[in-house]
């Protein structure tokens, strides 16, 4: 069993396609990995079984007849809590959604099933994507499987840990300042946040919209091409959607493989390092950049000075955007309904008072009242509407910098992961976390993290930032899986194969 | 930038429809100003002249074909309803004593 969980969801399909096994096998194993090792992680709310393994035969099914839906046919995959899903629940890690299940699916779940892959179950994440390490889940933290004392980033935690641990080859995440890559970065996995627009975000339970994106949480780059191509594209039910078709993501990671990148310029950001960044994270880094330019790859050093500036507009904009967007959550039509406690016939009002208290956790909370305050009278010019102009600056230092170079890189977090616990009450703290991964969603360019490999000091694993020019998501594989086959060549195998999460038997195999 | 003081956050918690209890107050209004103190910087980086951005990919005017497609049946909207009655949400009273 051992050997086919631990193979890429690609190495799957080519197994399934050449009829090595099949897709009830296949989802049977990762239930039971799952049965095995999701108590100690947490990185599920949901285990869908059932439905799962009835998806599976489906899919064996139509393969027994020459109908396939989709290249990753067969092959399964997680779902990030804050996707709608209909017959799963959909909770959003918070107590104010507790057992609810949509009426419609997410754009992006209806297309997994379209495509055949079965839906394995909901991943944790921190209530409403508001934290950088799922401890903020209301359904207690995820763990990460390289120590489980250690937190697996966050908001997606629930996700990157899943991939990591084999319990999934796939799942999606969402991303509004770093929640796809930070916790891709710190649990050793690949993380994709693509150009704002370029996935639907229609059944994506909003924390902010100008920044929130839909995006593939996998263990190899060409894994999340594979997804990203099977759930982007145009979809006429989000206005914010890119009405063109997506470039040639497999393609372009196919290409990158081949490890030639004569002709590209890399830029290297120079106010996404030193000061605050781990060493044994900047050492990899270095590294890694190297081998870029040994791969043919010319460096040059680009400035974005306004990027320090950046995660004090996101800390505006994104609670003020939340604070909004939570107001929908008000005790009528769905999720949860109390009344306070002491009064006789309380009013509607009185009810969603009281609901909002119980239901919202403290960061949420904390975002909540932070928003309101920005955009409260006297205070919007100073605070939201100098966040905006900001964002203008950030737009116009990748601009600049994106005319130096086909590509920016950049640590993905600055630190490997944390001890759950360190950070939980020191709440700027943990944003600065997210540093590096805010100017991407500020100014809607694509962003990849990949492993860089461990951390020296504490043999933590630690990531590498790709960003690109919006639209141009194709160069983020290009670049990501040259890369991924130089480190892999280096380390003779996947990091993950060597991982403690590996299942047993997997370590050295390749 | 001031100082967000607890009188403050409990207006903001008012205006924001959350019942916080004194607790809750005395724990998150000093967490709140250390978080104000560090977003405090940006009033002096962009001045007026500087366009805002709201959305990071600009679009206008984005249409669709005006066609039938299924929508929510009546039961499936009401489905994860705190309570409803009569194809209809059930809410508590929406006027005070005072109306």
């Amino acid at each position: 069993m051992s050997a086919k969980i631990g193979a890429s969801a690609a190495e799957m399909a080519q197994a399934l396609a050449a009829g090595e096994t099949t897709s009830v096998e296949l989802t049977q194993a990762h239930l039971e990995r799952i049965e095995a090792v999701d108590g100690g992680l947490n990185a599920f709310l949901h285990v869908a079984s059932e439905s799962a393994l009835a998806d599976a035969a489906a899919s064996d099914e139509r393969r027994r007849a020459g109908q396939l839906s989709s290249n990753l046919d067969g092959v399964p995959v997680a779902v990030k809590d804050v996707l709608t899903t209909t017959g799963m629940p959909t909770t959003c890690g918070s107590k104010i959604l507790q057992g609810w299940i949509p009426p419609y699916d997410a754009t992006v779940v209806a297309r997994l099933k379209a495509g055949g892959l079965p839906i394995l179950g909901k991943t944790n994440m921190d209530e409403f994507a508001m934290g950088s390490s799922t401890e903020h889940s209301a359904y207690g933290p995820t763990r990460n499987p390289w120590d489980l004392d250690r937190i697996p980033g966050g908001s997606g935690g629930g996700s990157a840990a899943a991939v990591a641990a084999f319990e999934a080859p796939l799942a999606l995440g969402t991303d509004t300042g770093g929640s796809i890559r930070q916790p891709g970065a710190v649990t050793g996995t690949v993380g994709v946040k693509p150009t704002y627009g370029g996935i639907s975000r229609y059944g994506l339970v909003a924390m902010a919209n100008s920044l929130d994106q839909v995006g593939p949480v996998t263990r190899t780059v060409l894994d999340s091409a594979l997804l990203h191509e099977l759930i982007g594209g145009h979809d006429q039910l989000d206005s914010t959607s890119i009405d063109k078709p997506l470039p040639g993501l497999v393609t372009a990671a196919q290409q990158g493989a081949l490890g030639d990148l004569s002709g590209l310029r890399i830029g290297v950001i120079k106010e996404l390092q030193g000061e605050g960044y781990q060493h044994g994270v900047l050492a990899r880094f270095n590294e890694a950049v190297d081998l870029l330019v040994d791969a043919g790859a010319q460096r040059v050093e680009v400035s974005c000075p306004s990027f320090t500036h950046a995660l004090a507009a996101y800390y505006l904009i994104m609670p003020s955007e939340a604070s909004s967007n939570l107001a929908r959550f008000d005790a009528m039509r769905y999720g949860m309904r109390i009344s306070p406690e002491g009064i006789a016939d309380p009013s509607a009002e009185q009810v969603m008072r009281a609901t909002r208290d119980a239901g919202f956790g403290d960061e949420v909370k904390r975002r909540i009242i932070l928003g309101t305050y920005a955009l409260s009278t006297g205070y919007y010019d100073a605070y939201y509407g100098q966040a905006q102009r900001i964002r203008t600056l950030i737009t116009r230092d990748f601009n600049a910098a994106f005319d130096k170079a086909d590509v920016l890189v950049s640590p993905t977090s600055p630190t490997t992961a944390f001890k759950i616990g360190e950070k939980l009450d020191d709440p700027l703290s943990m944003y600065l976390q997210d540093v590096a991964t805010i100017p991407a969603n500020l100014a809607g360019v694509p962003g990849m993290s990949l492993p860089s490999g461990v951390a020296d000091e504490d043999g933590l694993p630690t990531g590498l930032q790709i960003l690109a020019p919006a639209m141009a998501d194709d160069r983020l594989y290009l670049v990501g899986a040259a890369l991924e086959a130089m480190l892999e060549a280096q380390w003779g195998g996947s990091l993950l194969a060597n991982a403690p999460s590996a299942p047993t038997g997997m370590g050295g195999q390749s | 930038m001031p100082e967000i003081t607890r009188e403050e956050v409990a207006h903001m918690a008012d205006l924001a429809r959350i019942d916080l209890s004194d607790a809750e107050l005395d724990h998150l209004a000093p967490q709140l100003s250390v978080i104000l103190e560090s977003v405090a910087s940006i009033s002096e980086i962009a001045t007026d002249d500087i366009p805002p951005t709201s959305h990071p990919i600009e679009m206008t005017n984005v249409f669709r074909d005006d066609v039938v497609r299924p929508g929510l049946s009546a039961e499936q909207a009401l489905s994860g309803a705190p309570e409803a009655e009569q194809q209809r949400f059930v809410v508590p009273r929406i006027l005070g004593d005072e109306q």
